[in-house]
């Protein structure tokens, strides 16, 4: 549908200076809304996003201090011996 | 607590420690269950850092089963024995994940520490922490 209109309307007395955004024009937001349309297209043509076959394993050791693993050594020693059917 | 339920503790407490004792002095060890020793031989299952086993690769239900229930036999124990030495179960499982992977066989398979990788346990001393004793 296009709009005609009836008379011609008046001429601005004078062209306002440029501001930071045009989004305030038609044009302008006609071209804001395609870089907006635009940008998803592009990115859902380039990247794909695949679910990793390994599973991601995040360390939760790093705490753990060498002083207490020596301390624990000789009594999980002692564990690992005698549960042997299941270590 | 009620002095009644307090006795019944200690007598559940002391028959677990004659159980106990009983389990510890039968002569013969309980040893690997035959699917669990044949798994570790073929590489399907390895030691893990954090003292738990895993399934080498995605494996099958039955072998993820498996090692599920071993697994969660091995958390009862660490969690016991951590709280006996008064460390958390992280710590002690990795202890034990520790020594587990030193103990592995030529051929076994475990996380080596500078790849993250699933490896097999060759002839030398394995891929370990630095922290492992």
């Amino acid at each position: 549908m296009t709009n005609v209109k009836l008379t011609t309307p008046a001429f601005r007395a004078h062209k306002p200076p440029r501001t930071g955004s045009n989004m305030n024009t038609k044009a302008g937001r006609g071209i804001m809304m395609g870089v907006a349309l635009l940008g998803p297209i592009l990115l859902a043509g380039c990247i794909k996003l695949e679910a990793p076959t390994e599973p991601i394993v995040i360390e939760l050791n790093i705490n753990i201090t060498q002083e207490v693993i020596y301390r624990l050594a000789e009594d999980a020693g002692n564990t690992l011996d005698e549960n042997s059917d299941i270590f | 607590m009620t002095k009644t339920a307090k006795t019944r503790i200690w007598l559940a407490s002391g028959a677990a420690a004659l159980l106990g004792l009983g389990l510890a002095m039968s002569p013969a060890m309980a040893q690997r269950d035959p699917a669990y020793a044949a798994a570790r031989a073929a590489g399907q299952v390895g030691e893990k850092m954090d003292g738990y086993l895993g399934v080498v690769g995605s494996g099958t239900a039955q072998l993820r089963a498996m090692v599920d229930d071993i697994n969660i036999r091995r958390r009862a124990v660490y969690a016991e024995q951590a709280q006996a030495k008064g460390a958390t179960l992280e710590e002690y499982a990795f202890t034990a994940g520790c020594l587990a992977i030193s103990r592995t066989e030529p051929g076994e398979m475990y996380v080596a520490y500078s790849t993250g990788q699933w490896t097999a346990r060759t002839a030398s001393s394995p891929d370990r922490d630095p922290r492992c004793p």
